[in-house]
């Protein structure tokens, strides 16, 4: 069966935890590793996989993306060179699945919103944040119950899962998450906040959502929902257990969920459900994209620059 | 010990640290009249916010009164010669926050982290810098790493812009020679123009013996509140600190009578309890958990029918963090489920 040929950028953590996503995919096959240090461990082990490597960042990808027919690329770097890195792809025809906080795409929560991307023609879809994938759900699980007027969500993680690039810049994760409650959760107002632990053993990624109802939340709807939810993405995340809740409070109209992620542990270990959340749901998303493409739906063109 | 002479800073918490046993529901006019009152007594500094912060207000923290803006807007203007000081802390308030501090006249900000991930304050400490901010890191839960550990993070804060870093006892779990150890080898290893402060919480009343070994040990800096109103068992209190500073011939600039006037006439009738040492706010101390985490455990102790203190403990034997007071209800859910009699009864038949 012919696989839609794709492009990672970024052999860090998550570029390598997607890599080992993709390679099992029935229909995306993984041939480029792009990175930028030429004794980077990530571009050897991408290497040993098989893919062809640069360390000449997307300069070294663009001119071979036609000849090896690359139509879809994972920008796993950082928010600053993202749109850059976008853009050249675009000129190509190069879809982008943007995992960093860039956003300068629609916001793609696979359960809550991928079936809405489809049809679209977008060239380029933001992965949101590893606490908007884990959070989101839940706050749509809700909000498609009855009217959510705020919409909260506390991710912790341990200290070993967050890398430079996110504790550099934690703010882009707080605004990036609070946007996505809203525009994708369906709150109307949403707030994100990010604690770190450093304990050891490492703790597995534990999220609430406190989520305020307009009117008395309905309990019993609100508990189905959520279950629901929960099924969809194990589908592609096994390790997003609910621990506790909803804890649903009558006064109040609080309605509160917590959560645990434990990642596959394909690269990563498994404590850091937080990156496989990015990695699994990046993964998904390229395929939807990628049985658009194989059934013909779906036909990239370049992007003018 | 022998401070005679030495000069510090007070800076006072009331109306920042003091707003978690006031579940955030202090008055724009109790902020005034404490303010009003700090600054005829001479306090240098005192901090207005959240008690979590910049940005605080939250269903995790507890929604305040007022936004920081209001709190901040109120007080900074009525101040003669009292500089205000705003707390932030990364994953919660961001850079945004921090530009709305700027612009309401805030001096000082402060800018907190766990003790370990000194890092992801870089962004803050830079603008602040920028911003020609008296820019201060506070490393928070310092008792949960050595000393030398501690001082790689001081020297991160120090390197991003900070013109003074804290050693914070969020637990009030430190007694002096913990203080002693940690405040020496930050001082030793930061440069001579830094500050170096200390942030004490009282529940194993060792706020001022440990501010003392903190000033031994080289801390310019030293926070408390007003009465004590902070979280846990409170922080240290000021108006004693200021007797004991003035019979030592330690500098503090502040007036003993009126401090213990706005103790006495304006912070006490604020109280809606007592902030003491009952067996929950000792509890944190001895078990190493973070003070604002008390009313959050007694309150989802009532709720599920645990002790406070239990929950305290499995919070402290878990390793939570400041911040993470989602996890307190969660763990009280938990350990009702675990154990309820139904449980037990069903583990009995298997």
């Amino acid at each position: 069966m012919r696989k839609i040929k794709c492009a990672l950028i970024g052999p860090g953590n998550i570029g390598t935890d997607l890599l080992y996503k993709l390679k099992r995919s029935t229909v995306l096959d993984p041939v480029w590793m792009v990175g930028i240090d030429p004794a980077s461990e990530g571009l050897e082990r991408a290497r040993n996989m098989g893919l062809k490597t640069t360390s000449d960042g997307v300069d070294g990808l663009l001119p071979n993306v036609q000849a090896d027919g690359i139509q879809i690329a994972f920008d796993a770097t950082s928010a600053y060179v993202h749109a850059e890195n976008s853009r050249r792809l675009n000129a190509l025809g190069v879809m982008m699945i943007d995992l960093t906080p860039a956003a300068i795409g629609p916001y793609c929560v696979p359960p809550v919103n991928l079936r809405e991307h489809v049809g679209k023609r977008e060239m380029n879809v933001n992965m949101v944040t590893c606490g908007g994938q884990a959070t989101i759900p839940m706050v749509a699980a809700v909000s498609r119950v009855q009217p959510v007027s705020y919409g909260e969500i506390v991710a912790t993680v341990s200290s070993r899962s967050v890398g430079p690039g996110t504790r550099k810049n934690i703010d882009e994760f707080t605004r990036t998450t609070a946007g996505a409650i809203e525009r994708v959760g369906g709150a109307a107002r949403g707030k994100a906040i990010i604690v770190i632990n450093p304990a050891e053993p490492p703790l597995i990624m534990r999220d609430t959502i406190h989520c305020i109802t307009e009117s008395a939340p309905r309990a019993a709807e609100i508990e189905q929902s959520v279950r629901d939810m929960i099924g969809q993405v194990q589908a592609y995340v096994p390790g997003y257990r609910l621990v506790n809740g909803p804890v649903i409070d009558m006064d109040t109209h609080r309605v509160s969920i917590f959560m645990e992620v434990a990642g596959l542990g394909d690269y990563l270990p498994r404590y850091a459900g937080n990156l496989d959340i990015m990695t699994a749901a990046a993964a998904r998303t390229a395929e939807m994209f990628a049985q658009e493409i194989l059934n013909g739906s779906l036909t990239l063109e370049p992007v003018p620059a | 010990m022998n401070l005679k002479g030495k000069k510090v800073t007070l800076h006072d918490n009331t109306l920042r640290d003091g707003m978690h046993p006031k579940r955030h529901q202090i008055t724009l006019d109790q902020m005034l009249a404490v303010a009003r009152g700090l600054d005829e007594a001479g306090m240098p500094l005192i901090e207005v916010t959240h008690g979590d912060g910049l940005g605080g207000a939250s269903v995790n923290y507890g929604f305040p009164l007022h936004s920081d803006e209001e709190y901040l807007s109120a007080v900074i203007p009525a101040m003669k010669k009292t500089k205000v000081s705003a707390l932030l802390l990364p994953g919660i308030g961001t850079v945004d926050h921090l530009r709305m501090a700027h612009e309401l006249g805030v001096h000082t900000i402060r800018v907190a982290t766990h003790c370990t991930e000194a890092d992801v304050s870089e962004q803050h400490i830079g603008l602040a810098r920028k911003l020609d901010m008296d820019t201060v890191g506070f490393l928070m839960m310092a008792h949960m790493i050595e000393p030398d550990a501690l001082v790689a993070q001081a020297r991160l804060m120090e390197g991003y812009g900070a013109n003074c870093v804290y050693v914070t006892d969020s637990a009030g779990y430190m007694l002096p020679d913990d203080v002693t150890a940690r405040v020496t080898a930050v001082r030793q290893a930061l440069k001579p123009e830094t500050e170096i402060g200390f942030h004490g919480h009282h529940n194993m009343a060792m706020g001022v013996a440990n501010s003392l070994a903190a000033i031994e040990a080289g801390a310019s800096r030293i926070d408390g509140s007003t009465n004590g109103l902070g979280a846990g068992a409170g922080n240290t209190p000021l108006e004693v600190f200021v007797a004991v500073a003035n019979r030592m011939g330690i500098e503090t600039g502040v007036d003993l009578y009126r401090i213990m006037d706005v103790a006495e006439d304006i912070v006490l009738p604020m109280m809606e309890h007592m902030v003491r040492i009952d067996r929950d706010a000792l509890t944190l101390g001895y078990a190493g958990v973070y003070s604002s985490f008390l009313l959050f455990a007694k309150r989802a102790g009532a709720k599920y029918g645990l002790p406070a203190r239990d929950i305290l403990v499995e919070l402290g034997r878990r390793g939570m963090v400041g911040g993470q007071e989602d996890m307190i209800e969660d763990t009280a859910i938990t350990m009702a489920r675990e154990s309820s009699p139904a449980r037990t009864l069903t583990q009995a038949k298997a």
